[in-house]
């Protein structure tokens, strides 16, 4: 509509073109596709990952794949769908969504954010190089992947029983995404405290923006603790210290404080953001403001806070004794409050509404209702003596996929369906998008709800197969058709994505929701707001005056900073300096290249700072 | 010039810079938190080798603590002399600080390596391992810092930090004071509270 009658060309530059310019770039909202599609492919490959296990696991006795592969598999499938799917695809809607929910034209850093995107990027393909570069090891191709599971136990992971590369690539690519974690963490509580266009105050703050930023701060205060862990073991591991050397004094338990202090911020690093979409779709699709915004809010952060505070109950097969136990017992019942609050309000929110079953409302309650059975279970094993029999069996396999593939997966799916037309002007279709929907309900309910029988029937995890007289063929043979069915509607998925291409323009505002992101052209202009809108309302757009008019042209010169590449510099040292340490079994070579890898961090640093570039 | 006026507004009209610093300082407590928590934990668990009482000079590394809390004295100086444009005390003030912080890495490269003499490597036993990782970690830290402040202080000779740029200088300053809180809680619980037990013999 901006076309018709512009009586001057518009005051701000047309997006730049080209490779260079993505390479170069530090518009949150290509930093955004950027983490998407990223994070699309890592999360395609852990699918695939987890399809091979379901066709090893398909029937009793099979050898599809050996079980020192399927220990490469299934340790892979865990970090690739958390650390590589999960967390950048939620990344990828922090940065695409927030600076638009909020009034703002960038993040606070914008090369910040360039640089947690390669560090990502860089760190996700040094983890997963690791199964190519076998022969550089003097090894085959596909045996040198971590093999120690996504939580890294020590002393399993310790050098006298993983001597080989194998724990190396993940120790290190594990420290490399903390820091692309952290520098985003930094950024976006930043952009949210300081960056909110005039009038968006912090309860008038969209849900998804109040879920992503509880978020960061469980990421800057959880990531730092992982680190030092692994920082403990990379030294047993190249250095020979002891940490967690029983023999020595040391305690392999700390490892597992260390993992967990992370390890359970972390899940609700995944699912905030999954319920901050689902809070956004609900109340679109419902045609009624959230029920109780407040309370959702506040639950959120009491999430937060009380996910401090539950770690140990991953240990308590490790007879951490009575009175820990049942602290941690407690703490883990109580922090199901906020979140049984959230269940009522969303159901709340649809409640008398207007329900309009378009595909992301049907992601939303997907979500919710899987979540539900996710944390029922997750509440049985809240009590010790229940934990003891279902811990390291399918049981708890199939909780925690209800959390985060019901959970945090649907919601993102949600996302997807929802911000496209925002992101790339063209609305997903319904019919392949319902189908979409259905085969993924479908086929994970078959994969990972007969996984609570086998679990209870005694099947444990990370097994790469059972015996024919067990009673466990059934089961697992309907988990791997649940699973190839799940295959097949994301299959659909990317069909859909396909014949997107053709679908007319969405406009500014396809369903007509309230946030301040639909208020602009869809995809937004480079500087996203012609005018920062002043806002009065916590629903702008569907109340009358709720934010000032934002033209489509800028009626003075925006300034939209210029890209830079030093980001990508600074990321390729840190690679290379873990590229150093990986190669440790040869002295000289490995302090060469750290050093060279430490002077390209320096210059890109120095560079990066004292370039010219106005934000 | 309206686009510097909106382009440089923020909610709580703070720099973003001073809140994005403020929020890694949060996360770097609990990076050192993590590393101080394990050192309490593994305190009197080593099974050979020398340990505290043995071993750690109270009286030399009170000196290096009094070094490094002076320089804490001197960037507050630099950051005042900055503020109202005073060229040459800026200068001093900052080399004050990297120097003190310089001499501060001297100390510790002499205990690090007095204690190596002395038979406590960084494999050693748990002792040596925790503590070489705690001080070493936060030598890092000041050895950052002390590259932080004399880049302050180049850009203060080439005449490119006035009172405009003391922000920059803030944001170092806040840095250099956490480095040194962080010492004044590594010096207390490593150097003053010994929990492991005397030698028996």
């Amino acid at each position: 509509m901006a076309t018709t009658a512009v009586p001057h060309a518009p005051a701000a530059p047309a997006a730049p073109r080209g490779l260079w310019s993505w390479i170069t770039t530090t518009d949150h909202k290509r930093i955004g596709v950027l983490y998407g599609v990223s994070a699309f492919i890592f999360f395609l490959i852990g699918g695939l990952e987890a399809l091979v296990m379901r066709l090893q696991l398909g029937a009793p006795g099979a050898s599809v794949v050996s079980a020192e592969f399927y220990n490469q598999l299934f340790t892979m499938h865990g970090t690739t769908m958390v650390f590589l799917a999960i967390m950048p695809l939620s990344a990828a809607f922090f940065n695409f969504i927030i600076p638009l929910q909020i009034g703002a034209r960038d993040v606070a850093f914008p090369r910040l954010n360039a640089f947690s995107y390669w560090v990502f990027l860089l760190g996700a393909l040094f983890m997963n190089a690791s199964f190519l570069v076998g022969p550089l090891f003097g090894a085959d191709a596909l045996s040198v992947a971590p093999n120690g599971g996504w939580f890294g136990y020590a002393n399993l992971t310790s050098p006298q029983y993983s001597p080989g590369p194998n724990i190396d690539f993940w120790v290190l690519g594990l420290q490399i995404l903390g820091v692309a974690s952290l520098a985003a963490g930094f950024n976006f509580i930043t952009t949210i405290i300081n960056m909110r266009a005039p009038g968006m105050s912090l309860m008038r703050m969209p849900v998804f923006t109040w879920m992503s930023f509880v978020t960061q701060f469980l990421i800057i205060t959880a990531f730092p603790v992982i680190t030092i862990g692994l920082v403990f073991l990379m030294f047993d591991r190249l250095f020979g210290t002891t940490f967690y050397n029983v023999a020595a004094g040391g305690d392999v338990l700390l490892w597992q404080h260390l993992f967990w202090l992370f390890g359970h911020p972390e899940v609700y690093i995944l699912i905030l953001p999954a319920m901050g979409i689902v809070s956004e779709v609900l109340p679109t699709f419902s045609r009624k403001p959230l029920f109780g915004y407040a309370v959702v809010v506040y639950s959120g952060v009491l999430i937060g806070i009380v996910g401090w505070g539950v770690w140990a109950h991953h240990m308590f097969s490790t007879g951490l004794g009575p009175i820990a136990d049942s602290v941690f017992s407690a703490s883990t019942m109580l922090i199901a409050v906020p979140t049984g609050v959230k269940i009522f309000n969303w159901i709340a929110t649809m409640w008398g509404g207007r329900l309009e079953f378009r595909t992301p409302m049907l992601f939303a309650i997907g979500f919710i209702s899987m979540f539900i059975i996710g944390g029922l279970s997750g509440v049985m094993h809240s009590s010790p003596p229940a934990d003891l029999q279902q811990t390291d069996t399918y049981f708890v396999v199939a909780h925690f996929h209800y959390v985060l593939f019901g959970g945090a997966l649907l919601g993102l799916f949600a996302g997807i369906y929802y911000w496209w037309p925002k992101v790339f002007g063209r609305t997903l279709r319904e019919g392949p998008g319902k189908w979409h929907f259905w085969l993924m309900l479908l086929g994970m309910n078959l994969t990972f709800f007969p996984m609570h029988f086998s679990g209870l029937l005694g099947m444990p995890r990370r097994i790469y197969t059972y015996g024919a007289d067990l009673g466990l063929d059934t089961f697992n043979l309907i988990s791997t058709i649940g699973a190839l069915l799940t295959g097949v509607g994301l299959l659909v998925f990317m069909y859909n994505v396909w014949a997107s291409r053709s679908q007319p323009a969405a406009g500014k505002n396809p369903w007509n929701a309230a946030t301040l992101e639909w208020a602009i052209a869809s995809p937004p202009p480079v500087y996203n707001f012609a005018v920062l809108p002043t806002v009065s309302s916590r629903l702008p757009l569907w109340t009358e005056g709720g934010a000032t008019p934002i033209p489509d042209t800028p009626p003075e010169p925006v300034h939209v900073p210029g890209g830079s590449y030093w980001p990508l510099v600074t990321a390729l040292g840190i690679v290379i300096m873990a590229i150093g340490a990986l190669m440790h079994r040869a002295l000289v070579p490995s302090l060469l290249t750290g050093i060279a890898g430490a002077a390209v961090v320096v210059v890109g640093i120095y560079r990066w700072a004292f370039e010219p570039f106005e934000v | 010039m309206s686009h510097a006026a909106t382009a440089h507004h923020t909610s709580t009209g703070l720099d973003n810079r001073k809140i994005a610093f403020w929020t890694f300082i949060g996360s770097e407590c609990l990076l050192f938190g993590s590393l101080i928590a394990t050192y309490l934990v593994y305190e009197g668990r080593s099974v050979a080798g020398p340990t505290t009482h043995e071993i750690l000079n109270i009286p030399l590394t009170t000196i290096s603590t009094f070094d490094l809390l002076m320089s804490s004295l001197a960037m507050v100086l630099a950051l005042a002399a900055v503020h109202r444009g005073d060229k040459v005390w800026a200068r001093v003030w900052l080399a004050t600080t990297a120097g003190l912080g310089t001499i501060f890495l001297g100390f510790q490269v002499y205990e690090f390596q007095h204690f190596v003499h002395e038979g406590l490597g960084f494999t050693t036993n748990l002792f040596g391992s925790t503590f070489f990782t705690l001080t070493g970690f936060h030598g890092a830290h000041v050895l950052v810092g002390v590259l932080w402040l004399t880049t302050l202080l180049v850009r203060s000779f080439q005449g490119k930090l006035g009172p405009d740029k003391a922000l920059n200088v803030e944001i170092a300053g806040l840095y250099w004071h956490f480095v040194d809180v962080v010492w004044i809680v590594i010096f207390t619980v490593v150097y003053l509270i010994q929990t492991t037990p005397l030698p028996t013999a």
